[in-house]
């Protein structure tokens, strides 16, 4: 028997940055065709996915707020921006998202759904550039214009670069483990879809010369709270962000790099 | 706060707060506003368990600690309780506070 239904063609892509892999599901194939490039390197042949997102691409209506919003009822997260709006209930494995078929929306909404699905886990998204070297993973950590991109840009062809912008922290048995992000600063670079485990955490600031300065835990402290990405206005999120960020420079050296743009300074790390 | 009434104090549920090296961080639930506890005000969130009346905080733990008059330590801890509260970081209350896991207010 014929349907006379028009048939919706359906199209997915799982996208796994930091190992979870998050399938987004769309009826666009123009739309499917930019997540593929847009999230090279870290996009997989199918297979399970921790989390699916519906896509709807059709303009939110109603939101007028240009920064974003997210709050959580009844184990439903609701994350909106002007140019968004996307439910996540973490426990169906479920999520949507309406917005237009651009790059920028969806990103900020994998950037907000795996800063929440980290701090379950002692881990975060934190503003740094961060390569590996030598098997172990390092941390440039900074607020705009502090040097993450420079120093990026200054990183030997031996190292690997896994962001010069959001990195990807997780706690791992008492350490923790970098992974790469496709989530670009002005190198406009997708990190390498790569991880190791994480042997320092440099807090950036530029000068007249190369050197490194130890950094009281208090310090490391404020240091990294102020460069973890906080989007939930949700208490139990922010006390599991803020323990997080306490265990790790506990446990992980954080110093100060302060440098010049000059290659040489990578003699310094590793 | 009238003079001759007991204050009580008591650590707001919806702070997060660590001490690292020497000195407490306390971050607030609602805005993620971190913050850093000088010295005295770091022995008044740990000794404000909502039982304990600020006079006595200041006697038992503040006045021991630092060469100060009971009644200057008082009035400042009175003054530093009250800030505190402001912030989110502390509840205050004429009353002892039994449930710190009531609805939070900065001030009772």
């Amino acid at each position: 028997m014929t349907s006379l239904a028009a048939r919706v063609e359906s199209y997915s892509v799982v996208i796994a940055i930091g190992g979870v892999p998050v399938r987004v599901n769309t009826t666009d194939a123009s739309f499917l065709d930019m997540l593929q490039n847009r999230y090279a390197g870290f996009v997989t042949d199918g297979g399970s996915a921790e989390f699916d997102f519906d896509v709807d691409l059709n303009a939110p209506a109603g939101i007028d707020r240009e920064d974003v919003r997210v709050t959580q009822h009844a184990g439903r997260w609701s994350l909106e921006r002007r140019d968004f709006r996307a439910e996540w209930e973490p426990a169906m494995r479920r999520g949507s998202i309406r917005q237009t078929a651009n790059p920028y929306s969806i990103d900020a909404v994998l950037r907000i759904v795996h800063t929440l699905v980290l701090a379950r886990s002692g881990g975060f998204l934190l503003h740094s550039a961060s390569a590996i070297r030598n098997g172990k993973a390092f941390l440039f950590a900074g607020v705009s214009g502090a040097g993450k991109t420079t120093i990026s840009r200054l990183a030997p062809v031996d190292a690997t670069l896994l962001t010069d912008e959001i990195s990807y922290v997780r706690q791992q048995g008492d350490g923790y483990v970098a992974y790469g992000t496709p989530f670009t600063g002005e190198m406009a670079k997708l990190g390498e879809n790569a991880s190791a485990p994480v042997a320092a955490l440099y807090l950036l600031a530029q000068g007249p010369e190369n050197r490194i300065d130890p950094v009281g835990e208090a310090d490391a402290g404020r240091g990294l709270l102020g460069n973890i990405l906080f989007f939930a206005e949700d208490p139990e999120f922010v006390h599991r962000a803020f323990q997080a960020a306490c265990d790790f420079v506990h446990r992980v050296p954080v110093r100060r790099l302060t440098f010049m743009p000059d290659a040489r300074v990578w003699e310094l790390i590793g | 706060m009238e003079m001759n009434k007991k204050m009580y104090v008591a650590r707001s549920p919806r702070i997060a707060a660590r001490m690292l090296g020497e000195e407490m961080l306390v971050m607030s639930g609602h805005d993620s506003t971190l913050f850093t506890l000088n010295p005295t005000a770091t022995i008044l969130w740990q000794a404000a368990d909502g039982a304990t009346p600020l006079d006595e905080i200041v006697e038992r733990r503040i006045c021991t600690e630092f060469e100060v008059k009971p009644v200057d330590a008082m009035r400042d801890a009175e003054e530093l309780a009250e800030n505190l509260a402001r912030h989110g970081i502390l509840l205050i209350s004429e009353q002892p506070i039994g449930k710190p896991d009531a609805p939070a207010q900065g001030r009772r």
